[in-house]
C-alpha cells in the first residue's frame, strides 16, 4: 500500500511539473548568433504567452503575421527594415505586445495602406517604446479594443498629400490609450474615425502635412497635454460629438490656410485651459453647436476665432485675448453665442466701479473683420490708416457689425491662466 | 549746389521742428521698445506711425520751408547762380535733414536695444528705408507745390489735400472698388492698385517682410509671388524710384521756365 501510494505521489508531482513547464512562457531569442536568424522563424515556432527577444541587428524582412498572444521585445533596437516591400508587422491575435523595435522603409502604396504595424479586430494590444522611420502608415488600428500605444516615436518622410499615410491611424476602435508619443512628418499625425471612449494624451504632433490630429465620426473621447505645432492645421475634429479638450498646445500652426483648431459639426463638446499662440487662426468654428470655450489663452495669432454660420448656443467665456490681430470674426448676423466675461486686450473701457469688470460692453468684431469676411482680397488694405479710422467710427456708432455680439462683462485684467 | 545744400541742410537741422521731430522719434520708438519689446510688434507699430507721419511731415513742412525760404530763394536767384542748383540744393536739403532726423529718432532706440546683432535687422531696414524714401517723395511733391503755387494758402490746401489723397482717400476708393467688383477676380487690379500708391507700396513691402503675411491668405500669395521674384521686387523699387524723380523733374522743368 505504502509502495503504491508513494508511486502514486510521483506520480502526480511528475504530472505537475511537466504541466508547469507546458505552460511556463518561454523566450525565444532571434538575432545572427541566435537559436533563430529570422523573426519569422521564431514568430511561427512560438507558442501562445512566449516571450520573442529580438537581438540587435536588421533584419530585412515583411509581412510578418503575429497570431497568437505574444511578447515581442527588442533588445537594443533592431531594426526589421522592409525595403519598400509593404508591411511589417501584422497582428491578429488578442493580448500582443510589441516594443523597443525600430521598423522602417515600408513602402508607399496606392492601393493598399500599407503600415509599420497593423493591429486587426483584436483587443489589448501594447505597442510600446517602438521607433518608426519612414513607414508610409505608422501603426494602424481597426476594428481594435482596449488598446495601448505609448512612447513610440513616428517619424515620416514629407511627400505630397496623396502619397503620404497617417501616423497613427484608428479605424473604428474602443477605449484606446494613445499616449506620449511623438509624431512627425505624416499626412495626419493622429488620425481618428468611428474611434469611441478613447483618450490621447500627451503626445506631441509636429510638422505633419495635413492635421496634427484629426478626428472624424468619433464621440466620446478626450484628448490632453498634447502639443501640436507646425502642422498643416493642429487638429480638426470633424462631425464628432462629446469631445473634451484640455490643456493642450496650439502653436504656430502659421501659414495660408492654417488652423490651430478646426470644428467642423461638432456637438456638445469642452474646450478647456488649452493655449493657441502664433496660429493663423486660432480655432476655426463651422457649424458647431453647444461648444463650452473657457480659460483659453490665445496670444499673437492672425484670427483669434473665425466663427462662419450655423453655429449656436457656444459659451465663449473667461478667455484671454492677447496681441491678436482680429480677435474674433463672426459671419452670420443671427446668432445666440455669449462671449461675456473675457479679457481682450485690444479693450479700452473704464470700470468706475473697481469690481474687475468693464462697465462699457466690447465689441470683438471689428468693421474691418466684416468686410474681410465678404470681400477677402481687401485683406491687402491690413493695418493700413484708412482701415484703422474705418474701425474706429464703426467702433463709436456701430452700423454694419453684428450688435449682439458683445462681451458684457468684458475683464479689466488678463486672467490668470 | 552743395553749398546750398549745406546751407539749407543745417539751417533746417538748426530749427525747433527737426528737434521736434527727432525727439518725437526718440520717444516714441525707444517708449515701444521698452513697453512691448518684441522687435516684431514694434516694427508694425512704427510702420503705422511712419507711413501716415513722414508723408505728412515731409509734405506740410515742406512747403512752409518753401515759402518761408522764399525771400532767401529770391536773393539767391539775383546771383550768378543756375536755377536748377538752387532748387535742387533746397530740396535735397530739405529731404536730407527730415530723413536724417528719422533715421536717428528711430535708430538709437534700436541700435540701443540691440538690433544689429538680431535677426530682426533686415525688417528694421526696409521700415527705415521705406521711411526715408516716403520723405524725399513727399518732400518733392511738396516742393513742386510750392513753386507751382505764389499763393501760400492755395499752396497748403493743395499740400494737405495731396496728403490726404495718398494717405486715407486712396485707400478708401480702393476698399469701395473692392467692395463693388467682389465678384471679379481682384488680385491684378489690387497688385496694380497698390503699386500706384506710394505709402500703400511701402506698406505691403514692410508687411510682406513681417510673418503677419501668412494672414493675407491667397491675395497675399499673389502679392508675395509678385515682390518675391527679381521682376516684381525691380517694378516696385523702380515706381518709387519713379515717384520719387516725378517731382523733381518736375521742379527741373518749372525752374526752367518760371520768371520770378
Amino acid at each position: 500500500m505504502q509502495a503504491i501510494l508513494q508511486y502514486f505521489s510521483l506520480l502526480v508531482t511528475t504530472l505537475l511539473l511537466a504541466a508547469a513547464a507546458a505552460a511556463q512562457p518561454q523566450t525565444l531569442h532571434v538575432g545572427p548568433e541566435e537559436d533563430y536568424p529570422s523573426i519569422e522563424a521564431a514568430l511561427s515556432a512560438a507558442d501562445s504567452g512566449d516571450v520573442v527577444e529580438i537581438h540587435t541587428g536588421t533584419y530585412h524582412e515583411h509581412g510578418l503575421v503575429v497570431d497568437k498572444p505574444l511578447h515581442i521585445r527588442g533588445i537594443g533596437y533592431p531594426v526589421l527594415d522592409a525595403q519598400e516591400q509593404g508591411e511589417i508587422l501584422t497582428i491578429i491575435a488578442h493580448d500582443v505586445t510589441v516594443e523597443g523595435l525600430q521598423l522602417q522603409n515600408v513602402g508607399v502604396s496606392y492601393l493598399k495602406d500599407h503600415a509599420g504595424i497593423r493591429v486587426r479586430q483584436r483587443s489589448r494590444a501594447v505597442i510600446r517604446n517602438n521607433r518608426l522611420v519612414n513607414t508610409f502608415f505608422g501603426i494602424y488600428l481597426e476594428r481594435v479594443h482596449d488598446a495601448v500605444i505609448e512612447d513610440n516615436e513616428l517619424s515620416g518622410v514629407l511627400r505630397d498629400e496623396a502619397s503620404s499615410g497617417n501616423g497613427i491611424h484608428a479605424w473604428h476602435c474602443e477605449n484606446l490609450d494613445i499616449r506620449n508619443n511623438w509624431v512627425t512628418g505624416h499626412r495626419d499625425g493622429i488620425y481618428f474615425e468611428f474611434v469611441d471612449s478613447s483618450q490621447i494624451v500627451g503626445n506631441e504632433s509636429v510638422g505633419n502635412q495635413r492635421y496634427g490630429l484629426h478626428f472624424m465620426f468619433s464621440n466620446h473621447d478626450e484628448y490632453h497635454h498634447n502639443r501640436f505645432a507646425d502642422n498643416g492645421a493642429g487638429v480638426a475634429v470633424m462631425f464628432s460629438k462629446f469631445i473634451n479638450m484640455w490643456e493642450n498646445t496650439f502653436e504656430h500652426n502659421w501659414g495660408r490656410a492654417a488652423y490651430g483648431l478646426l470644428l467642423k459639426e461638432i456637438y456638445d463638446a469642452r474646450i478647456e485651459d488649452n493655449h493657441f499662440i502664433q496660429n493663423t487662426i486660432g480655432i476655426n468654428i463651422e457649424g458647431s453647436t453647444r461648444i463650452v470655450y473657457q480659460r483659453n489663452a490665445f496670444r499673437r495669432n492672425g484670427w483669434a476665432i473665425k466663427m462662419a454660420g450655423g453655429c449656436l448656443d457656444n459659451d465663449i467665456t473667461e478667455n484671454n485675448f492677447r496681441s491678436n490681430t482680429l480677435d474674433l470674426v463672426v459671419s452670420s448676423n443671427v446668432n445666440n453665442n455669449t462671449f461675456d466675461g473675457n479679457f481682450w486686450s485690444e479693450y479700452n473701457g473704464y470700470d468706475l466701479d473697481r469690481d474687475g469688470i468693464g462697465d462699457v460692453p466690447y465689441r470683438p468684431v471689428k468693421l474691418f473683420s466684416y468686410i474681410l469676411d465678404q470681400t477677402p482680397e481687401a485683406i491687402v488694405l491690413l493695418r493700413s490708416f484708412f482701415v484703422s479710422l474705418m474701425n474706429f467710427s464703426e467702433k463709436v456708432s456701430p452700423v454694419f457689425t453684428p450688435a449682439n455680439v458683445l462681451d458684457h462683462q468684458p475683464s479689466m485684467q488678463p486672467l490668470s491662466l | 549746389m552743395l553749398k546750398i545744400l549745406k546751407y539749407s541742410t543745417y539751417d533746417l537741422l538748426r530749427s525747433r521742428w527737426a528737434y521736434l521731430y527727432l525727439a518725437f522719434f526718440l520717444l516714441f520708438s525707444g517708449g515701444l521698445l521698452y513697453l512691448s519689446g518684441d522687435v516684431s510688434k514694434v516694427v508694425i507699430s512704427l510702420m503705422n506711425v511712419i507711413l501716415i507721419l513722414c508723408p505728412l511731415i515731409a509734405t506740410m513742412f515742406g512747403v512752409m520751408y518753401y515759402y518761408n525760404s522764399r525771400e532767401f530763394t529770391e536773393l539767391l536767384l539775383a546771383q550768378p547762380i543756375r536755377r536748377r542748383t538752387i532748387f535742387w540744393g533746397q530740396y535735397l536739403g530739405l529731404a536730407i535733414s527730415l530723413s536724417v532726423s528719422l533715421v536717428i529718432g528711430i535708430g538709437i532706440p534700436f541700435v540701443a536695444y540691440g538690433i544689429l546683432h538680431g535677426p530682426e535687422i533686415w525688417n528694421f531696414f526696409t521700415l527705415i528705408s521705406n521711411g526715408v524714401l516716403l520723405t524725399f517723395i513727399f518732400s518733392g511733391l511738396a516742393f513742386l507745390i510750392g513753386l507751382k503755387n505764389e499763393n501760400k494758402i492755395r499752396g497748403f490746401g493743395l499740400a494737405i489735400v495731396l496728403w490726404l489723397f495718398f494717405a486715407v482717400v486712396y485707400d478708401g476708393l480702393f476698399l469701395l472698388s473692392l467692395i463693388l467688383f467682389k465678384e471679379y477676380p481682384l488680385e491684378g487690379f489690387s497688385l496694380a492698385a497698390t503699386v500706384l500708391n506710394p505709402i500703400d507700396l511701402s506698406r505691403i513691402m514692410i508687411l510682406l517682410k513681417l510673418d503677419i503675411s501668412a494672414l493675407m491668405g491667397y491675395t497675399g500669395a499673389v502679392f508675395q509671388k509678385f515682390l518675391g521674384t527679381a521682376l516684381g521686387m525691380g517694378l516696385s523699387l523702380l515706381t518709387l524710384a519713379l515717384w520719387a524723380w516725378l517731382p523733381v523733374w518736375g521742379i527741373q522743368r518749372i525752374a526752367q521756365q518760371k520768371d520770378f
